[in-house]
């Protein structure tokens, strides 16, 4: 065991040496280094912890997903249905999470059928169906969406949703976020550096679903204000206003609007005439199309803007608008229309979100603990080497060596690896330095022992590291199975912490077992001693 | 110059002539440990039970105001705050009750957040915003679900590997000491009412995997010894195995102890309860390891055989051929 080949020698002096530089770029300035530009310059990442900024968890609800769908299928069916100008339906519903019609003559329902088939296909290569056809009472038709589909629609839905929120929030311009879906119904968002999550929670707090819907003025204003709708129609509120008044309610026609997710620009501005904040959109062509169909068609006719639910304004449309593009007023603050102008740039969230999780961490905090750590770690280290060297003497140097290179190398393999260091990590970095002797206090305890015991020097090092390295191994692995399961379970910053400990664990046995025997196995070959002092 | 030696050689301490009353002893710590824990009950955090907490050191301030806080907070109309120092002298956590309503729309607990820490930051002008968390009631369940998958599986796969490595007497005997070290860690939260989080949960497996480290190289000195004294009286092989141990024993755990007593006194305050909860682990670890491992093993009474393999089909054979030859 004591026998080290030229060969091992290098690559263990490499292994300790490559692992050791890369630690530099994190300890010190890149540019006080004689550093080759060539080389990667890697840099520990610090936690939101510790570099200050905001988590968000944010939830979707599914549901929603599967409502949109169902009406989405209505609009369908009906426009397929009165395409084909024969089949003629009534007392559509979607209640219930299934879509059931009625064929007028029930001679047609089979015709009916037919004509639907085609929408109920899954879009995958599955061959799954989306939506599962019955006829029940002999003319009614219930479309009822399978699991699969369902499952699909969530996670495209989630997908846009994670696509619309990177987009959102790179638009802030806020520097390297991460943005990452979680479980089936979550995204989690960080943003270092964040101080004030607030205009951030704002922006991803608006599904920015804006709609042009006609408005229904036969209704009785009696009943809009009891929110009793008119057949085929639907009640939006008004936006609560920037003083905080509400404004009552409109009936608005739910089929035969426009939606304004086809849009190629949206800036915030200010409305010549009135002076107040708006935002001009600019549809694509086959928006800029449609919306010039449905104010040609409604001349003089009041529309509602909606957004999100709510009525923003109603404006008479006093002419055709055929330029593909618009104004949208509504009493907007300048901060609301600037973030209503990037929520439309980057496009409608298929769901909505909510935050159900937030942790933001002020940066003079992480500043603070980085510092203390360090003294910590610094005191720590200082007094363990006093010690040790003080008990094992020569050996106890060697130990020590080990350690220093111990601690160059987690930080260099943390580079590498592109880990991040959180407040636990910092603590669990302290704590492998305790660690980090225990291999060599028990080789060291070992050897003693085997002297005592009368074996020669040789044999009394190459006993001492070959008993010792059984419990070295058995502990380690209990301590490795411990930070597996804190990084499968735990969050963010408990995550950083089993990072700095495996790491640790494995560095630790490389230098505290590998390099102190081969340099102790170097001495005891150039000075041959009679006797151990140890 | 002379080496130094914290425990002299060749010690022969009869450890184990008082394992009964230190069993009993540990025992009686354990249940009132676990009386404390359900009676006084854990200071949960926000990562537990929901809620918002919000962090404010006051730098120019040798205390924290927690009464004028309390007074100043509760004015506003939010419900009663908890408030407790954190780490510092001059640094607090403020908890609340998330709003109701706040499960459907999110601004109202912004709202709780943005109104606290002005009327803090108008009372007193050196009060600096460190952090607020804000956890809905599904998440945090989910969090305290996820914690005890992960403490409960961590405690059943250390002992499988030691099951596995050693004989089941060691497996067991590894368990109780788990669960030993984690309840008298858990005692220590019910009593000084530390806020215990997610962090916490970390901690606690730290010393989970790291209260073993003692354990596994005592267990290991015993196999040795199992197996070179064959015929040597368990008590005293292990009293020999633990003297044997001793001064690495000591050596280590003072180690683990002088780094993480440099972290409690300079380190973070943020992690104050962190560090405290893993330096009475390990502490605590150290001392199971002698007192609860060891005698557990003559009470599941380990023999010099346990380590012998059982014969094999073969062994049988020949033995049979043997005393058939004799006959």
């Amino acid at each position: 065991m004591l026998d080290f080949p030229r060969w091992k020698q290098l690559w263990f002096w490499f292994l300790a040496l490559a692992a050791s530089a890369a630690a530099l770029p994190s300890i010190c300035s890149v540019a006080d280094l004689p550093w080759p530009a060539a080389l990667p310059a890697p840099r520990i990442n610090l936690g939101l912890d510790l570099a200050g900024g905001s988590h968000l968890l944010l939830e979707a609800n599914p549901a929603q997903v599967s409502e949109q769908r169902l009406e989405g299928m209505e609009e369908q069916v009906r426009t397929k249905l009165r395409q084909s100008g024969k089949v003629r339906i009534g007392d559509i519903s979607n209640k219930g999470g299934a879509l059931s019609f009625m064929v007028e003559d029930a001679a047609q329902v089979d015709a009916a059928r037919e004509l639907i088939q085609p929408l109920t296909n899954g879009a995958g290569l599955t061959g799954k169906r989306d939506w599962d056809i019955a006829v029940v009472d002999g003319t009614r038709l219930v479309l009822t969406p399978t699991k699969e589909g369902i499952d699909q629609a969530i996670a495209n839905a989630m997908d846009t949703a994670t696509e619309v929120v990177r987009k959102r929030i790179d638009a802030m311009g806020t520097r390297e976020p991460t943005i990452i879906r979680q479980g089936q119904d979550r995204i989690v968002v960080q943003v270092p550096g964040l101080k004030d999550p607030t205009a951030l929670k704002n922006l991803l707090g608006q599904t920015a679903k804006l709609e042009f819907k006609l408005v229904d003025t036969t209704a009785l204003a009696s009943d809009v204000s009891r929110g009793i709708a008119p057949p085929g129609d639907e009640i939006v509120p008004f936006a609560t206003s920037a003083n905080g008044a509400s404004a009552g309610a409109l009936a608005v026609k739910r089929l035969g609007g426009i939606k304004g997710d086809r849009l190629t620009n949206a800036q915030a501005g200010n409305d010549q005439r009135t002076n107040q904040p708006n935002v001009s959109i600019t549809f694509d062509q086959d928006g800029g199309a449609r919306f010039a169909k449905l104010t040609t068609e409604n001349v003089n006719k009041p529309f509602a803007i909606i957004l999100d639910g709510k009525v923003l304004s109603a404006p008479n449309i006093n002419e055709p608008i055929l330029g593909g593009s618009a104004q949208i007023s509504g009493s907007f603050t300048p901060q609301a229309a600037a973030s209503l102008a990037i929520a439309l740039r980057s496009g409608a969230l298929p769901v909505d979100l909510k935050v159900v999780e937030e942790r933001t961490v002020g940066p003079d905090l992480g500043a603070d603990s980085i510092h203390k750590g360090v003294m910590a770690m610094l005191a720590g280290t200082l007094a363990v080497v006093v010690f040790m060297a003080l008990t094992y003497g020569r050996f106890g140097l060697y130990a020590n060596m080990a350690l220093v290179v111990n601690v160059l190398m987690i930080l260099g393999v943390m580079a590498l690896a592109n880990t991040t260091l959180t407040l636990p990590g910092i603590a669990g970095f302290v704590l492998t330095i305790g660690a980090a002797v225990d291999a060599n206090v028990l080789v060291n305890e070992r050897i003693r022992e085997e002297r005592q015991r009368g074996r020669r020097v040789f044999q009394a090092v190459e006993m001492g590291y070959k008993e010792a390295s059984r419990a070295i191994f058995d502990a380690n692995i209990t301590n490795v199975i411990a930070a597996a399961l804190m990084f499968a379970f735990g969050s963010g910053p408990v995550k950083g912490f089993a990072v700095v400990l495996v790491i640790g664990i494995v560095t630790s046995v490389f230098t505290a077992v590998f390099l102190t025997r081969m340099w102790v196995a170097g001495w005891l070959h150039r000075a041959r001693p009679a006797d151990l002092e140890i | 110059m002379r080496l130094l030696k914290l425990v002299p050689e060749n010690t022969n301490i009869h450890f184990l002539k008082w394992r009964l009353p230190f069993f009993i002893i540990s025992g009686l710590l354990v249940v009132a440990s676990w009386v404390l824990v359900l009676t006084q009950g854990l200071n949960l955090g926000v990562d537990f039970v929901g809620g918002q907490m919000i962090r404010i050191t006051f730098t120019q301030s040798k205390e924290a105001p927690v009464a004028a806080l309390r007074g100043e907070v509760e004015r506003l109309g939010y419900g009663e705050p908890v408030i407790q120092t954190f780490g510092a002298p001059n640094a607090v956590s403020i908890r609340m009750r998330l709003p109701s309503g706040s499960e459907h729309n999110t601004g109202l607990a912004d709202a709780m957040a943005k109104r606290i820490t002005a009327a803090v930051k108008a009372a007193h002008a050196d009060a600096r915003l460190d952090g607020v968390d804000s956890v809905s009631g599904k998440v945090s369940k989910e969090l305290g679900w996820t914690a005890f998958q992960a403490l409960g599986l961590a405690a059943i796969a250390i002992s499988a590997y030691i099951w596995f490595r050693f004989e089941w007497q060691f497996g067991i005997g590894a368990m109780v000491s788990l669960v030993h070290d984690v309840s008298l860690t858990m005692g220590m939260f019910a009593i000084t009412q530390m806020e215990f989080d997610l962090n916490i949960v970390a901690a606690v497996l730290t010393i989970i995997g790291y209260s073993l480290n003692d354990t596994i190289v005592v267990y290991d000195r015993i196999r040795e010894n199992l197996k070179k004294f064959r015929r040597m009286p368990v008590p005293e092989l292990l009293d020999l195995s633990v003297n044997e141990t001793l001064s690495r024993t000591v050596m280590t755990s003072l180690m683990m102890l002088i780094t993480l007593t440099a972290l409690l006194l300079l380190g973070p305050k943020v992690i104050f309860g962190f560090t405290a909860a893993i330096t009475l682990g390990i502490f605590v670890g150290t001392y199971s390891s002698v007192y609860m491992a060891a005698p557990l093993l003559i009470w599941l009474k380990v023999t010099a055989t346990s380590f012998v393999p059982t014969e094999s089909a073969l062994d049988r054979q020949e033995r049979l051929a043997r005393e058939g030859g004799k006959r």
